[in-house]
């Protein structure tokens, strides 16, 4: 509570470490965890690299890890998942692009508890460090996955990657868990008592709508995360019986007894598959904004978006068991999680229509944030496609913990956010460093990027569907499998491409930074708030000027208006005709 | 709270869908007048205060659903038993030192009324504020009782009489790892206990403003969230014991 104290509005601060390192400028804060979820990413993407490499070259020693033992791959993949699902889709989106741009498009001079803000972004770095620390420690990281099924996770001897390593990524993901809570309480708070006059709710764009929604999943998410993890902490390190059963590890019997695995399970997807939607719906927040922006059209059914994330919001609570399907559940449940999952595809549908609704007769200007918008709505479909499939309780018994549903999540969940990440940083770029982003760089790498996320997740499905299992080390050995090994081949060469033209896209980011030429303050002629300010934005956002709101955020291509769009902060009204 | 629920009312909104058509001008949003969103006026930044602790509560009572739940499922968990072999009911009921922790509920109590107390203090000294500002008026000298530190002092003789009861119940045979439904008391407790030690924290830094020069409004929105964080905390407080006693 300590924070309300603080919440004048700051003057701007000089020094060095108190501008750029513990700052209070949610612009600042926005940028330290863009920043850290990019350092993030590359460390996943290479983890994830060296998965690919040992699957069809098993003999191969690798760089930094050596030789490639079952658990050390395991090691690679709980620390991929993790990594990427927390510090990068969860902390790219909504505390990197949803920091910065919140208070600017709602008419907010800043965050409503900018301390609080502050510690949130710290308490993640923190949190990061710790993960990473896991590789070095005796033992190595965890072997557990990003889910971290008990009992695996509550034994320290079940593994060599179970003991400290296991410890600090609990720590880690609790810590990330208090953090994320700081931030949806200042979010939620910002939406609701921060915006400038005449800013309603049904005139705030889309993005606001995303981070809205996204932060109060999380503030309902993260604190049973927070307790299953406290649980786990204490089975593995004071004796308690929470997910332990009674169990025998390499011929010893366990001192516990009596506990469920399966309450791990519960509270995790409890927890867990709103989590996927905290990653995604900032990418359908962005992909709002920059469709109807680079159509030229309103967006189709405003309404109806805000309705959709809010529903799909609420049964995303609903619907956690459909990871449990093959955990013994009763099958009325199972057949009440499958319905409810699958109703999810109604306003899932809704969301994908009025894109191409709004595309449809558009004067579409297809420059690299419109791209990578689209390839948001072709991963999502595609990726999405899979879901009703999995949501039948038939059909994922024997898909569950496939190859097919690695394809599944990785494109819905995994490549379609970061496309939303992707478009948010060529749209904002300017805004953000005042300088525009190299065109041609962009297209090479959204056309390279998009072709090789399917050349590599595509595939999968049938691998699924062939019977390969997920999280195995090794399928050479493996008789009925090895038919399959030129389609892992070809997966991983795809992976090279991919991960390769990543490195374009970190070049044109920073050789744009400095080197880019310098961007107006409106380049896409966009009509939300952040566009009616300096680029960059001065401390105070709006240099001490406050906004009043006269329309909606999607007017573009009003009949008898001087321009093709009306800014939202544009007082004219247009003659009625 | 008859004050803060007018800030999230949707204004208006058939003047505001987003899409299309020429809007009207503004109606007002959230930032509930004043020219600059009230950021920095001490109404707006009460009002703002006060939404970020019911925020923040939302999120502690996640928390304790969380664990609830995970109380309800492990007591009626049914486990193999490896002698017989067939599923047996394992829950130990936990013989708890009720005595004690009625005496402890009962200085929370107390305590959250000193807390009111409190708040009521400082609320009127702010209503006060214009009044003293005129030339030549004196209201005398309002009587400053020590409600924040006194409440801070009961707060920290609840949390001792919580360990006192972890004492005895040790000495009656259930540590933290005797059976699930130990560990189920001491993870409440404690778990209340950190939460009530913030409480302490927020406390004693709400009393210790008020050596300082800080103008009485700012002061008394820390106190007045810190009052209702308080207040929830004695609630949450009679829950726990009331699942702990009555679904033993
Ligand atoms: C129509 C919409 C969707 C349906 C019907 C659906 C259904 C499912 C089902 C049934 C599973 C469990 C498969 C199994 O483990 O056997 C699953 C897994 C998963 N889904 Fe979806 N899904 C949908 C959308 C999404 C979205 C939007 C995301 C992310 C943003 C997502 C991310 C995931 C992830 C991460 C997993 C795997 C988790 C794991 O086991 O590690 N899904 N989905
Ligand atoms: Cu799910």
């Amino acid at each position: 509570m300590a924070t309300t104290a603080s919440i004048h509005a700051h003057a701007a601060p000089q020094g060095f470490i108190r501008k750029y390192i513990f700052s209070l400028d949610h612009k600042v804060i926005g940028l330290q965890y863009y920043f850290l979820a990019l350092t993030a990413v590359f460390v996943g993407m290479f983890l994830s690299l060296l998965m690919r490499i040992h699957l069809i070259w098993p003999q191969v020693s690798l760089p930094l890890v050596g030789e490639i033992k079952p658990e050390t791959y395991l090691s690679l993949l709980t620390m991929h998942g993790t990594i990427m699902v927390f510090f990068v889709l969860t902390t790219a989106p909504q505390g990197g692009f949803g920091n910065y741009f919140l208070p600017i498009q709602v008419g907010a001079p800043d965050m409503a508890f900018p301390v609080l803000n502050m510690l949130s972004f710290w308490t993640t770095f923190i949190a990061f460090v710790t993960i990473i620390a896991a590789f070095f420690v005796t033992g190595g990281a965890p072997l557990h996955g990003w889910t971290g099924y008990a009992p695996l996770s509550a034994l320290p001897n079940s593994g060599p990657g179970e003991q400290l390593g296991a410890d600090l990524w609990v720590a880690s993901i609790a810590l990330f868990c208090i953090a994320s809570l700081m931030g949806a309480l200042n979010f939620i708070t910002t939406t609701l008592d921060l915006r400038a006059k005449g800013m309603t709710l049904m005139r705030m764009p889309l993005t606001c709508w995303s981070w809205f929604i996204t932060a109060i999943l999380g503030l309902l998410a993260f604190g049973v995360l927070l307790s299953a993890g406290i649980l786990l902490l204490l089975d593995r390190n004071l004796g308690t019986s929470f997910y332990v059963p009674l169990v025998v590890v390499n011929g010893q019997v366990m001192g516990h007894k009596g506990g469920s695995p399966l309450l791990w399970q519960h509270l995790f997807w409890f927890f867990g598959h709103p989590e996927v939607y905290i990653a995604i719906l900032p990418g359908m927040g962005v992909t709002s904004q920059v469709i109807s922006t680079f159509s030229r059209k309103p967006i189709f059914g405003y309404k109806a978006m805000a309705y959709a994330l809010m529903a799909i919001g609420l049964l995303g609570f609903m619907v956690w068991g459909h990871h449990m399907f093959m955990s013994g559940m009763s099958p009325y449940s199972a057949f009440a999680f499958s319905i409810m999952t699958m109703a999810i595809g109604v306003p899932s549908a809704i969301k994908t229509f009025n894109w191409l609704g709004t595309l449809w007769g558009g004067r579409i200007r297809l420059q690299t944030p419109m791209l990578f918008a689209i390839g948001f709505v072709s991963l999502f479909v595609s990726g999405g496609l899979s879901g009703p499939f999995l949501a039948q309780p038939v059909l994922d018994i024997p898909l569950h913990d496939t190859y097919f549903v690695v394809g599944h999540f990785h494109l819905i969940m995994g490549v379609a956010a970061i496309f939303g990440i992707f478009a948010a940083t060529y749209y904002w770029f300017p805004k953000m460093f005042g300088r525009m982003m190299n065109e041609r760089l962009g297209q090479i790498h959204f056309f390279i990027t998009l072709a090789g996320t399917y050349a590599i997740f595509m595939p999968m499905h049938y691998l699924g569907l062939a019977g390969q299992t997920r999280r195995y080390s090794q399928f050479t050995e493996v008789a009925y499998q090895t038919k399959l090994i030129p389609l892992q081949t070809f997966m991983t060469y795809a992976a090279f491409v991919t991960i390769g033209v990543q490195l374009v896209f970190l070049f044109n980011l920073f050789w744009s930074m400095f080197k880019g030429p310098k961007a107006s303050d409106n380049p896409w002629e966009a009509t939300t708030l952040e566009w009616t300010t300096a680029t960059p934005p001065p401390h105070d956002n709006f240099g001490g000027r406050t906004p009043v709101v006269y329309h909606g955020p999607y007017e573009y291509g009003v009949p008898g208006a001087a321009r093709d769009y009306i800014m939202q902060t544009d007082p004219a009204t247009v003659p009625s005709h | 709270m008859a004050t803060f629920s007018s800030t999230i009312t949707l204004k208006d909104p058939k003047l505001a869908h987003g899409g299309s058509g020429i809007r009207p001008p503004a109606v007002d949003g959230g930032g509930g007048g004043g020219d600059d969103n009230g950021y920095s006026d001490y109404g707006a930044r009460l009002r703002r205060a006060r939404l970020g602790t019911i925020i923040a509560l939302v999120a502690v009572v996640m928390v304790f659903v969380a664990l609830t739940s995970a109380y309800v499922v492990r007591r009626g968990l049914p486990v193999m038993d490896e002698r017989s072999g067939s599923y047996v009911r394992d829950w130990m009921e936990v013989n708890l030192p009720t005595a004690l922790l009625l005496v402890n509920t009962l200085v929370l109590l107390v305590s959250s009324v000193t807390a009111e107390f409190a708040r009521r203090q400082i609320t009127r000294r702010v209503a006060l504020v214009p009044v003293e500002s005129i030339p030549g008026v004196s209201i005398g000298q309002e009587r400053n009782f020590p409600w924040l530190p006194l409440t801070a002092l009961l707060g920290l003789g609840f949390l001792f009489g919580q360990w006192a009861a972890w004492r005895e119940l040790q000495d009656r045979g259930f540590a933290l790892a005797t059976s699930a439904s130990s560990s189920f008391v001491y993870l409440l407790t404690a778990t209340h206990g950190v939460h009530l030690a913030g409480g302490v924290l927020a406390m004693l830094y709400a009393a210790i403003t008020s050596l300082t020069r800080k103008p009485v409004e700012a002061r008394r929105i820390v106190v007045d969230v810190t009052v209702w964080y308080w207040h929830f905390m004695a609630l949450l407080w009679l829950y726990i014991f009331a699942l702990l006693e009555f679904a033993r």
